[in-house]
């Protein structure tokens, strides 16, 4: 992944391709503690995303996350909505060039923003349980490569969608299962995760 | 004009329902159901809230009231993209009782912070005393059939809306400030029940009055 907004929307494009991939999956997580839509939602979502890129003169990688924002805010109508749209938007907030510090900046505006909109801390068996670990490792690697910086926050946040697997929900839908919800993995932790994976593969492409 | 109302909800059904419910108590309010997705499925769907929001407030602000937890998201992204955020205030609170006091409140002529206040309220714990209301006291015989349901202490708070006193609402040991539809409900006063009203202030002897003349006509049932 270089600098430029049409790297930026290749890797976004990479995204909605590994959502769609993992659609059942995620389906399959979210009904044993949730709803069950999550792997839908996320992946029309996505398709969204992919045909507003396809459509609009995007000129800055901001304004590509803008435009993911925005599409997800509008088109989602689950949590992973407003919580992934915010997360975008944020992270598209003062990104002006793409390198190893700014990205690791952009997480942190990320895990700001949605720690803000959905009020959830780690431990809750949520996102943030990928995403804080994912920004804290990108923050300690902040001087190196844009692909390394997301090497090792895709690392964090696999470990931390791993974690959530004994945890009782304290937010969201599953949370209302109360001790139920231990034994299953998080599904908007595994979609963290998966989406900064999909970046760090995008970055190590290039 | 007055404070505008929007239920956010997951179901366009829930949405409606809650809003016609509302609205029987508040003819003059403003109340905009913003439920489920474009196409009709569950879900919360931005732009829906953000048009109802701007329907809603018609420069007297708004108060938005949610079902379940990515509602309150949607409706808190609503609030940051209207034109005045000022002007936007979500609740947490129960959505059918909070609409409910909401709209009363606005319909009363309440200000934005009136009106959240009231859809914030909760009624009195059981067993919960205030301290004995003191001041002019009447005894009357509710002779409709409900009692002071909802639709007739929401008539009861509108008829001394505009008063300068403190009024209380005594039942079988328990007492309710009869601004809150949500306490005087919480009475359980039915049919053939007797209530003392207390009230005291300037007004208080007009409050009397009005209250009276209520029971009086069976609050129009």
């Amino acid at each position: 992944m270089g600098c430029s907004a049409a790297d930026v929307a290749s890797a976004v494009r990479a995204m909605a391709t590994v959502v769609a991939q993992h659609r059942d999956e995620l389906v399959d997580l979210d009904r044993a503690i949730g709803d069950g839509d999550h792997g839908e939602n996320l992946k029309r979502g996505f398709e969204f995303v992919v045909s507003a890129l396809d459509s609009t003169e995007v000129d800055s990688p901001a304004a590509v996350l803008k435009l993911v924002a925005k599409t997800l805010i509008s088109k989602v109508g689950g949590a992973s909505g407003p919580l992934f749209g915010t997360a975008f938007l944020r992270a598209a907030t003062g990104l002006e060039e793409v390198d190893g510090p700014s990205v690791a900046a952009a997480l942190r505006a990320a895990l700001d923003g949605v720690v803000a909109r959905g009020k959830a801390e780690v431990g809750d068996k949520t996102m943030i349980d990928a995403l804080r670990p994912a920004v804290e490792a990108a923050e300690a690697v902040r001087d190196k490569s844009v692909a390394e910086v997301l090497a090792a926050a895709a690392g964090a946040a696999e470990a931390g969608a791993e974690s959530t697997i004994p945890l009782v929900a304290r937010k969201g839908r599953a949370s209302y299962l109360g001790d139920r919800s231990a034994g299953h993995l998080d599904p908007g932790a595994r979609s963290t995760a998966l989406l900064l994976r999909s970046l760090a593969d995008s970055a190590g492409a290039s | 004009m007055t404070v505008g109302l929007v239920i956010v909800s997951h179901s366009v059904r829930l949405a409606e329902g809650v809003a016609e419910l509302a609205g029987q108590m508040a003819p003059d309010v403003t109340i905009r159901a913003a439920g489920g997705m474009e196409d009709g499925a569950l879900g919360t769907d931005f732009d829906r809230v953000l048009t109802a929001l701007e329907r809603a407030d018609s420069g007297d602000g708004a108060v938005l009231l949610y079902d379940l937890g990515s509602a309150r998201m949607i409706a808190d992204l609503a609030v940051e993209s209207h034109g005045n955020p000022l002007n936007a205030v979500v609740v947490d609170a129960p959505v059918v009782e909070g609409a409910v006091a909401a709209a009363v409140a606005a319909q009363g002529g309440g200000d934005l912070a009136a009106v959240v206040r009231a859809a914030g309220e909760r009624p009195p714990e059981f067993g919960e005393q205030a301290p004995p209301a003191a001041g002019e006291t009447v005894e009357l015989v509710l002779r409709n059939e409900v009692g002071l349901h909802a639709r007739p202490a929401a008539l009861l708070v509108r008829t001394i809306a505009s008063l300068k006193a403190d009024v209380t609402v005594c039942h079988n040991g328990q007492q309710a400030d009869a601004r809150s539809v949500l306490a005087l409900m919480g009475l359980s006063a039915r049919g053939g029940d007797t209530i003392k009203v207390v009230a005291d202030g300037p007004d208080a002897a007009e409050a009397l009055r009005r209250i009276g003349k209520l029971v009086e006509i069976e609050f129009e049932e």
